[in-house]
């Protein structure tokens, strides 16, 4: 157990090329469905090229790989089909393959996108350039190491209901709506990784929870049985300030939150509420409203 | 001894699907030292995919129902080779199970006065499903896995278990696997250890299973010693997605039928009227305008054939397919544009709508899905004590799709998400009291470790040998083709030889790279329990020789009642491991109290 | 309760190496546009409306022409030395004697410059952080709107009311444009029309703001207790979704009320009566 970190694979070995080289011809690997016959000298097939970043920790290169295509192909079926013919290797992160799991999560052409959505006939003409997550660190190849998202995760302040019996608590749908958009969230982490804030500047990551958490915080802030207050929390820990809301992360979003609308200005207003507008701390040193324990809310429920 | 990091647990669970998360915060809630061990990262299991609901008999919407009706529709829905004590216990416990995620922050539809809504599915008397749009299962999985990361659960990520270990007496003492994301090889010690792996769908080429569903936790049950049950009934889901490639076996939700949608060959023809089997005759239209008039009233029309249990449509999907008569990829036609408005469609079916669109670039407002079975739920699996999901060697427990019993021979829609919920908590219960009573801590043989090990980095040794993406496509088409949907003897004779084969085949894998994240490798360790689970599925196809469920066979077309008393058991006995004999037997299901007896008589 | 205590900064590895190529962006579309586009218009915006702001004449068309039209930078015209006709009845400032709209602009202005959209807007135009998405931000340190100045951003629900303080100017003004001073009566002309629209696309640019939808309803916790602030929540939430194209359109149609004002009050073009 000593080769636990092994070398990149030596991208050449499968008659794959490193960028910018002709595409070399492969040996016919024998009849079968799978069988790669390479185009080069009969181009009647058309073929797809897709290039790949290959590399880990050390280092890496984009890397051409060619391809008899497909109709109605993803770019997720293309990279499977290299993984089978040319590349066994090639490392890339995937489960449901249906948009349901947030696995894939790449950069296609530049753009952070689910491989398992991105159709090859939409793309533009020519190789098509697959990159890992740029926010994070690398593992290998497509693989990146996204466990940033899980220690924020970890310092969500809880759902903290009162306490009730089974099946006692009541809340009506309109209630419930605003929290179902943010829990639409498939945790693919690409808004997470489209934002400046951490992208460009990585000492933001002690500091900033992101647009995956700050929809989570929104949905709790807005979860109409919760008695958590998390407003101080994100202003001075989670960098709610830090965002300049320039909405890239709804921009990326695969299940369509509007992430900046509804859940980041919301929490940033409600950040105003509790920590900027003197009007509202005023009102709320006349009034005497303060948050409740949960055993306040159940013995006196609103 | 190999080298290896240790981690010493009270209990550990292997899968982070709803049934191991829950047995984890069951586990963790009682005080034990817990780890939750997953192939993937937490929160992908393929829990997420469920879209329908979770049935459970809360009354909100039809108050009459109870966890009595709910008892025999899954009995019914199971052909009663279900066990009748999990299927007592799950529609009873359902219920708080649902209203426990509630508390830790799951937002469920609501009904006008504020409770948990529940929608109407198949097999189900009464509205019984609570959901969240058509994405119940992404929201059971994101909730428990918010309870379990608040809980400070320790979670092992992209972390594959190869193999259980034992301690002299045969207790289950831990596990042995490796970091996907390193290579590098992991140890744990554990008093208790639960499986909750899943399903076995990558077995099969056509599947609506994610990529982990390999089988990991039956085999390794099997090669533990423990039984395995009713390995033959597996679920195919009639209507998935046939083309592009991309999205073979995705699936198509049984709601486009049940609004409007018609079954049609390439003929044009609304052929299930053809496959109107003698026992659904009754209560089942055989004219076109009966079956469209069925829609707006269901009191005095019959219900359309399209609409036929899901194994009845698949058999004939296949027919179809078989005699010529199918769509230009393989399927068959399913029509809903031609029969309801493009708003309608758009409104009713959503992510139907966006999955066609998104994917296939197929307007289904506009123009016919083609469609065909796909290997979908595995009823079969680990048989454990319906109480404490205890498997039948100590200190070994399962829970979910990888627990046999509950389902019988087919399972309800719905029924999945409950049966995690309520034998996840107890498979954590009953590991937890196992763990608390187990005084000696546990200790593995290092050579078990050293066996595994080198069994598992074996591919790396070799070169230039068999692909295991080759192997794995082999074993997939042997699986798809010969123990499908419609099975034979003389095909599934074939089917064992083809599986010895392809064993001998992986026993010359070869893979090139590192251990990092390599793909081709961690096939290659997937592989082994494929072929075991395969291997058990045909054993099982073949020893059962009736039709019943989710098992057909073309040679015994008919289910037969004494067999609908037995179980088929499967375990390795004298020899233990990848690779061994596997030995089947029938035994009698156990006695129903008549109390329950009587339950499934009312209402026939 | 509030969960500020107990909670660390975030365990989280520093400096790791990244995999990709080392390049700005990978992105091969026209990304560029945008952020061009907005840094072309805003400029031209800002520069007309410093020249109009200091030109200090021709924003008032009056009774010569039996016309009552003001220009937008122009209105209310609280100052001292405001032209006959445009002055208001409320003069607060009659030392003031440079131009009057240096007293009206800083309303507006800090609305728009607080403003949730037009934030992202300049950010990504002239700062360059970042240009576009998935685009290398221009700038080595950030800190967000998490210091001063810009965490005065917080602010902007205050101008948000200012904003509608001059809405409600501005409305006044649209009706006062249907008089036709010295001919007698009620009638619309181009520049009655001019002023309705401007004002109809300033209220439909402040009530879509950010800050509105909070105000009036988005801050509470439960809708269902609530309903009077749910109705007008949902009222108000279609229209924040078009709150960038209501941004874009009030900010052209404002200056193009003023040029429309301009030019007749400069004589250059005449106000033609419609009915």
């Amino acid at each position: 157990m000593t080769d636990a970190m092994p070398e990149p694979t030596p991208a050449g070995a499968w008659t794959a090329t490193t960028t910018g080289a002709e595409v070399a011809a492969l040996d016919d690997a024998g009849a079968g469905p799978r069988t790669f016959e390479p185009g080069p000298a009969e181009e009647e097939e058309p073929t797809v090229t897709l290039r790949v970043w290959r590399g880990d920790p050390s280092g890496g290169d984009l890397v051409d790989y060619t391809l008899p295509s497909e109709e109605g192909e993803v770019v997720l079926d293309v990279v499977h089909r290299i993984q089978a013919t040319l590349a066994p290797d090639l490392a890339c992160r995937w489960n449901c393959k249906a948009g349901k799991c947030g696995s894939c999560s790449s950069e296609i052409n530049g753009k952070p996108s689910l491989m398992c959505m991105t159709r090859v006939d939409e793309l533009p003409e020519g190789p098509i350039t697959v990159t890992p997550m740029r926010t994070f660190p690398i593992l290998r190849d497509l693989v990146t190491d996204v466990s940033f998202n899980y220690e924020v995760a970890r310092r969500v302040p809880a759902f903290a209901p009162p306490p009730a019996a089974p099946g006692d608590y009541r809340m009506q749908q309109v209630d419930v709506e605003r929290g179902q958009e943010f829990r639409k969230c498939i945790e693919c982490f690409m808004c997470q990784d489209v934002c400046h804030v951490i992208r460009d500047h990585e000492d933001n990551k002690r500091q900033y929870a992101g647009p995956r958490f700050f929809i989570r915080y929104a949905e709790l802030e807005m979860h109409p049985l919760d008695t958590n207050d998390r407003r101080e929390l994100l202003r001075q820990r989670m960098g709610l300030g830090l965002c300049n809301i320039t909405k890239c992360c709804t921009e990326v979003c695969p299940e369509h939150i509007k992430i900046t609308d509804n859940a980041i200005i919301p929490l940033k207003e409600r950040v105003v509420d509790a920590s900027y507008d003197p009007v509202a701390w005023l009102g709320r040193k006349i009034l005497r409203r303060h948050k409740r324990s949960p055993e306040e809310a159940a013995a006196h429920p609103r | 001894m190999a080298e290896h990091e240790t981690h010493r647990y009270d209990v550990i669970v292997i899968g982070a699907g709803g049934a191991g998360l829950r047995a984890a915060i069951e586990a963790k809630a009682r005080g034990l030292s817990t780890a939750l061990v997953c192939k993937s990262l937490l929160g992908k299991a393929h829990t997420v995919m469920a879209e329908g609901g979770v049935a459970a008999a809360m009354g909100n919407v039809y108050p009459e129902d109870n966890w009595q009706v709910h008892f025999r529709d899954t009995m019914r829905g199971g052909k009663y080779l279900n066990s009748w004590r999990m299927a007592q216990l799950h529609a009873q416990e359902a219920p708080d199970r649902v209203y426990e995620l509630e508390a830790w922050g799951a937002l469920f539809d609501r009904t006008s006065d504020g409770r948990i809504t529940q929608r109407d599915f198949g097999g189900h008397r009464y509205a019984r499903l609570a959901h969240v749009g058509d994405r119940t299962g992404l929201e059971l999985i994101r909730t428990l896995q918010q309870k379990a990361v608040s809980s400070d659960i320790d979670v092992f990520m992209e972390c594959k278990i190869l193999r259980l270990l034992h301690d002299d007496s045969g207790t289950v003492s831990g596990a042995v696997g490796y970091w996907r994301p390193s290579g590098e090889a992991v140890v744990f010690e554990a008093k208790a250890v639960v499986l909750a792996t899943g399903s076995i769908g990558r077995c099969y080429t056509y599947t609506s299973n994610s990529w982990e569903s390999t089988g990991d936790g039956h085999a390794m049950a099997l090669w533990a010693g423990a039984d395995v049950i009713e390995m033959e009934c597996v679920q195919f889901h009639p209507t998935g997605m046939v083309w592009p490639l991309s999205v073979r076996g995705l699936l198509v939700t049984e709601g486009v039928r049940g609004d409007g949608g018609a079954l049609k060959n390439s003929e044009g023809r609304r052929f299930m009227f053809d496959y109107i089997p003698e026992m659904f005759r009754e209560e089942t239209a055989d004219t076109e305008e009966e079956a469209d008039a069925w829609y707006e009233d269901h009191a005095n029309n019959r219900r359309t054939p399209d609409l036929l249990p899901r194994d009845e449509v698949a058999r004939a999907i296949n027919s179809e397919v078989k005699a010529g008569r199918g769509s230009p990829h393989g399927g068959v036609f399913l029509d809903i544009a031609s029969r309801r408005s493009p708003e309608y469609i758009r409104r009713r079916l959503p992510s139907m709508y966006h999955q066609f669109m998104e994917l296939a670039g197929v307007d289904i407002t506009a123009e016919a899905m083609e469609v065909g079975p796909t290997c979908h739920y595995m009823m079969g699996g680990v048989r454990v004590d319906p109480e404490s999901q205890a498997a039948t060697v100590p200190g070994l427990f399962a829970a979910g799709e990888v627990a046999g019993g509950m389902h019988g021979a087919n399972r309800l829609g719905g029924n999945s998400l409950s049966d995690l919920l309520v034998f996840g908590r107890r498979a954590g219960a009953g590991a937890s009291d196992f763990a608390e009573g187990r005084d000696q801590p546990p200790s593995a043989d290092p050579s078990q470790v050293d066996a595994v090990l080198a069994d598992a980095l074996a591919p790396f040794g070799r070169d230039g040998g068999e692909n295991p993406y080759d192997i794995h496509h082999d074993l997939q088409s042997t699986m798809q083709s010969l123990v499908g949907i419609i099975r034979t003897g003389s095909e599934l004779e074939e089917a064992l030889d083809k599986l010895g084969e392809l064993r001998e085949r992986t026993a010359k894998m070869s893979v090139a790279g590192g251990r990092a994240y390599n793909p081709a490798w961690n096939l290659a360790t997937d592989l082994p329990s494929m072929l075991t689970v395969s291997t058990a599925i045909t054993q099982g196809a073949l020893a059962r020789k009736e039709s019943r469920g989710g098992h057909t066979r073309d040679d015994f077309p008919a289910p037969d009642p004494e067999l609908g008393k037995l179980n088929f058991v499967q375990r390795q006995t004298s020899e233990r491991g990848d690779g061994a004999p596997i030995h089947i037997g029938p035994e009698p299901l156990s006695e129903m109290p008549a109390e329950l007896r009587e339950l499934l008589e009312e209402g026939h | 309760m509030t969960t500020l205590d107990n909670t660390t900064v975030t365990p989280v590895v520093i400096g790791a190496p990244r995999g990709g190529p080392d390049a700005p962006t990978l992105r091969q579309d026209r990304w560029w546009i945008q952020p061009l586009v907005t840094v072309t218009v805003l400029t031209v915006f800002v520069v007309y409306s410093t020249w109009a702001v200091f030109v200090n004449k021709d924003y008032y068309v009056g009774i010569a022409m039996h016309r009552d039209l003001i220009s937008p930078f122009y209105s209310p015209c609280i100052a001292g030395s405001c032209v006959a006709g445009a002055k208001g009845t409320a003069i607060v400032a009659n030392w003031w004697r440079i131009t009057p709209a240096l007293i009206v602009i800083g309303g507006p202005l800090g609305f728009r410059l607080t403003c949730y959209y037009y934030r992202r807007a300049y950010y990504r135009g002239f700062w360059q952080s970042p240009p576009n998405c998935a685009v290398a931000d221009g700038h080595r340190r950030y800190t967000g709107e998490s210091r001063f100045p810009l965490i005065l951003q917080n602010v902007h629900r205050y101008f948000f009311l200012i904003g509608v303080f001059f809405n409600v100017i501005l409305t006044i003004d649209a009706v006062m444009a249907f008089r036709m001073p010295g001919e007698g009566g009620i009638g619309v002309s181009v520049g009655t029309l001019v002023l309705c629209v401007n004002a109809i696309l300033l209220w439909l640019y402040s009530v879509s703001c950010h800050a509105a939808r909070h105000l009036c309803g988005g801050h509470v916790r439960t809708f269902s207790t609530h309903p009077v602030r749910y109705r007008l929540w949902k009222l108000l939430t279609p229209l924040n979704g078009r709150h960038m194209q209501f941004a874009w359109a009030s900010l052209i149609f404002v200056a193009l009320t003023d040029l429309y004002v301009r030019l007749v009050a400069s004589g250059t073009i005449t106000d033609p009566k419609l009915f």
